[in-house]
């Protein structure tokens, strides 16, 4: 029984509830005495109207595709991932590692090496709670947002004692050696001749998110594994008479999951800040669960909703500089956009299903 | 006092007619698929009225629209004469119409008594309600032999019990007419016969009751009436004395049909399955297979007959790979191991066993995979289906899948449709296909015809009949004990995690293993 066909379910059940969530957000910009219609142009213009907006945005994007894409080959495996930022976190550290402890000749090389490491780590902060799952069956929602709670603190311990350069007041690792900075995108860009803003984050790892995105992809729905895990996804019980082993598989999908969060930090730790910081993770992790839900699990739903949200987080900011609308707003839009998609998805998706049952019988009859 | 009259002396006005249910022109469509087609039905007062079709005829639904749960998209609906809106099962309630369905809907740790009033408690308190209730069911019990312990938690009953407490509840809330949807599914033979006589007794005392079964012999041995449905349409209404099974199995496929199995005598051969004191120990320490000892040869289909819930289920879950136990099994010959790593379904396919399980919905299938995902499934690092180390050849499996829907006649031949897409029957194609075709030394099969048309029950049992023949193995597990008399060379009845005994097909009867079943006799 085919309620709607599935370009309707993929692109305007997401679509509806985007603009749900604007709308109502614009009541609320109306209501604290604000021009909603202003308040969308300045957006739009500070995100998507210049290349220095588009360098911010895009480099949002690429950290929400990561952590997006974490949070979504967790759910194909049957797990709500919620870890995203402590692994995220792990991963900078591991990125942080690789860039100052290994004398690297050259970029390309050391953004290989940070990938390992960062892939490595967050993938290991993601192999305890995905263990306790596998064995124990404790529940890895409560497992995984209690790890983001001892990465944060353990990110902390080491950044004061043990990563902080003598003297610094600051919280933050030393700067990475020079070798290891990123390519940026007006950099490439300039290259071949196209002028972009100079000063802006986004840089190479775009690319690499690209290539993450068409390999989750890959592995989903072109390999054995990808095959197990969705198996496991839908129905533990059909995959343990399929003799396939929910342990082995529940393993390597929150393994998977883990390291894509860790690559997270090769954009924003090796790309953009160049050394560790406090709190290096900025919330991705969680914009990766809205990510995810919104792209309704698939790699390029994701990466058009990690486009959505990075216009969101670079809008908003400009949203706070040039009006007087308050940063966290742009939080209540997040939020709901993260309800309509996730929690009321019904509610735009039974009115849409009654329109296309209406339609096919007007059609028919 | 309104309220305190009880089912059965219930004087609320009555229509002069001699119908309790009308149906005119009923029509429910689902998206493309027309569930009901302009149904009519008329169903006599005081009588039991059989309602029979294969799966997917539309029984369900009808039923559902007639207690509310679904609109219909046109058509009329008369209770007593009286045309009647039934928008929720509230307004079906108050028509007096009551529904027992096939998945009890009771809320396991309440008592009997709290079941029972819920939802129709008189007031904030439930003291009254529930002395009130005793009352009733007390009187209940008295006239239609409806005994239950009005105390017992519902968790702890049987599932016989159990369904007398769905019984009650409508009898409860004052049902003038009962509507039972597939009622002996889960039952005993002794206890069917119970439910038969409770069923009679009711309409002996005026009340209407409408049976929804695939079962012949229930219709045959019940009711008054019966209404044939073929494919969302009323076939034809016949007076039970009048009509012959093969009659009625005529009117619902629509071609005639094959009762009974053509089969050769069995020419068993090699001991290729040996079980030996297998036990079975559950997570709340319920030892749910009691020692259990059997063995099948080639070429011969054992049966085991047995209530579900009595060890089957962990038997063919042992074997298949997926339920630890002690004791010993052998293939071939071969001891294959009972736990750990060597203990999964992987494995058992590779030594040559292959596996039709009980519940195709829940195990043998992924219902949102695509038909072609799902012949793979199990035997997805089958070197066919590969395009190397990691891939999967997606062509391969395409290819394959149109093959086997092409041998198996499954409808519609559409390799990308999700299984949930396929009728009951052409499910149970797709996995009989996927286990028989890789030609295993030894087949388990449950329940294989469970939900199934009969046309497809046809198809399933010649495919079975010929792996025997061509000399493998099959254990067979069904509840249906027409089944296993037609289809078992030798039979095996189980109760409680036990072997109560073996018989010969043509040297037993339902009957006997009827009482076996339920624990009596034996050896």
């Amino acid at each position: 029984m085919e309620r709607m066909p599935k370009w309707a379910d993929v692109v305007l059940v997401p679509l509806f509830s985007v603009v749900l969530a604007f709308l109502i957000s614009g009541v609320v910009i109306w209501a604290i005495g604000e021009d909603p219609f202003r308040a969308m142009e300045v957006m739009v213009k500070g995100a998507l109207g210049s290349s220095y907006g588009w360098g911010h945005t895009l480099y949002y994007a690429t950290n929400f595709v990561f952590t997006g894409l974490a949070v979504a080959i967790a759910f194909h495996a049957g797990f709500f991932n919620i870890g995203g930022e402590g692994q995220a976190l792990l991963g900078g550290l591991g990125v942080a590692l690789c860039c100052l402890f290994i004398p690297w000749p050259h970029w390309s090389m050391a953004l290989a090496g940070a990938m390992v490491g960062g892939a490595l780590f967050g993938a290991a902060w993601a192999a305890i709670p995905a263990w306790l799952r596998a064995t124990r069956g404790s529940h890895e929602v409560i497992t995984t947002i209690m790890f983001n709670f001892i990465a944060a603190s353990l990110l902390i311990y080491l950044l004061v004692h043990q990563l902080r350069p003598q003297g610094s007041m600051d919280p933050a690792s030393p700067r990475f050696p020079v070798e290891t900075r990123l390519p940026r995108l007006s950099e490439m860009l300039d290259a071949v001749g196209i002028p972009f803003a100079t000063r802006t984050p986004a840089n190479i790892t775009l690319f690499v998110a690209i290539a993450a995105c068409f390999l989750v992809w890959f592995i989903i729905w072109r390999t054995r594994l990808g095959y197990e895990i969705r198996s496991l996804g839908k129905s533990e019980k059909a995959a343990v008479y399929a003799g396939i082993s929910p342990v082995k598989v529940t393993m390597y999908a929150m393994l998977i999951s883990g390291a894509l969060a860790g690559l997270m930090a090769v954009n924003s730790t090796m790309g953009q800040t160049g050394r560790l910081i406090n709190n290096a993770a900025e919330g991705a992790g969680f914009i990766g669960i809205a990510v995810a839900l919104m792209g309704r699990s698939h790699p390029f739903g994701v990466a058009l909703a990690a486009l959505l949200f990075g216009f969101l987080y670079q809008g908003g900011g400009e949203l706070s500089l040039e009006t007087s609308i308050p940063r966290e707003l742009i939080i209540v839009i997040q939020a709901l956009v993260i309800l309509f998609t996730g929690a009321l998805d019904n509610l735009v998706r039974s009115p849409l299903e009654k329109g296309f049952a209406l339609m096919k019988r007007r059609g028919a009859g | 006092m309104v309220t305190t009259d009880i089912a059965g002396r219930q004087e609320t006005a009555a229509p002069p007619s001699d119908f309790a249910i009308e149906l005119r022109g009923i029509s429910k469509a689902f998206g493309p698929v027309q569930a009901n087609k302009d149904i009519d039905i008329r169903v006599r007062r005081g009588t039991i009225h059989g309602i029979i079709g294969e799966n997917g005829a539309g029984k369900s639904t009808l039923m559902s629209i007639l207690y509310g749960f679904y609109k219909a998209d046109a058509g009329e609906i008369l209770i007593g004469g009286q045309p009647t809106v039934i928008p929720d099962s509230l307004a079906a309630i108050k028509a007096g119409i009551g529904m027992v369905f096939q998945h009890f809907k009771l809320v396991q740790n309440f008592t009997v008594l709290e079941n029972i009033i819920l939802g129709a408690e008189d007031g904030g308190l439930l003291r009254p309600s529930l002395a009130k209730a005793r009352d009733v069911l007390r009187q209940l019990a008295e006239d239609y032999e409806l005994e239950v312990d009005p105390d017992a938690v519902v968790d702890e009953l049987s599932v016989g019990h159990q369904q007398r407490v769905e019984i009650l509840k409508a009898l409860y809330r004052h049902a003038d007419i009962l509507i039972l949807d597939e009622p002996t599914g889960v039952l005993t033979p002794a206890e069917a016969d119970h439910l038969f006589r409770i069923l009679k007794g009711l309409r002996d005392q005026g009340k209407t009751i409408v049976l929804i079964t695939h079962k012949l012999r229930e219709i045959m041995e019940i009711t008054d009436e019966v209404s044939v449905m073929r494919r969302g349409t009323m076939v034809a209404t016949v007076t039970t004395a009048e009509t012959s099974p093969e009659q009625l199995a005529e009117l619902m496929v629509g071609r005639k049909v094959l009762l009974q199995v053509d089969k050769a005598p069995a020419t068993p051969g090699a001991q290729v399955l040996e079980v030996e004191n297998l036990r079975v120990v559950d997570k709340s320490k319920v030892e749910r297979l009691r020692g259990i000892s059997l063995g099948v040869r080639a070429g011969e289909i054992l049966g085991i007959a047995g209530v579900s819930g009595n060890g089957q289920s962990e038997l063919l879950e042992v074997l298949g790979g997926y339920c630890a136990a002690t004791g010993r099994v052998r293939l071939n010959g071969q001891d294959i191991p009972l736990t750990g790593a060597g203990a999964n379904g992987q494995a058992r396919r590779d030594a040559g066993i292959a596996h039709v399980p009980e519940d195709r919905q829940v195990r043998g299938l992924i219902m949102d995979f695509a038909a072609w995902e799902n012949v793979a499934f199990g035997y997805h690092h089958a070197p066919e289906y590969q395009r190397n180390g990691m891939m999967m050849n997606l062509g391969a499996m395409r290819a394959d899948t149109a093959a086997k829907m092409e041998r198996f006649d499954v409808r519609p031949q559409i390799p990308d449709l999700p299984a949930r897409s396929f009728s009951g029957g052409n499910q149970q194609k797709i996995v009989v296909a996927r286990e028989v075709e890789r030609n295993p030394d030894l087949l388990l099969v449950g329940q294989p015809t469970r939900g199934v048309d009969i046309g497809a029950i046809e198809f399933i049992h010649k495919q079975l009949i010929a792996l025997r023949d061509a000399g493998k193995a099959i254990l067979l597990v069904s509840v249906e004990l027409d089944e296993i008399l037609s289809l078992s060379d030798r039979i095996l009845v189980m109760f409680d995690g036990r072997i109560m005994g073996e018989r010969l097909p043509g040297q037993t009867n339902a009957q006997e293993l009827g009482m076996m079943m339920a624990g009596m006799g034996g050896e």
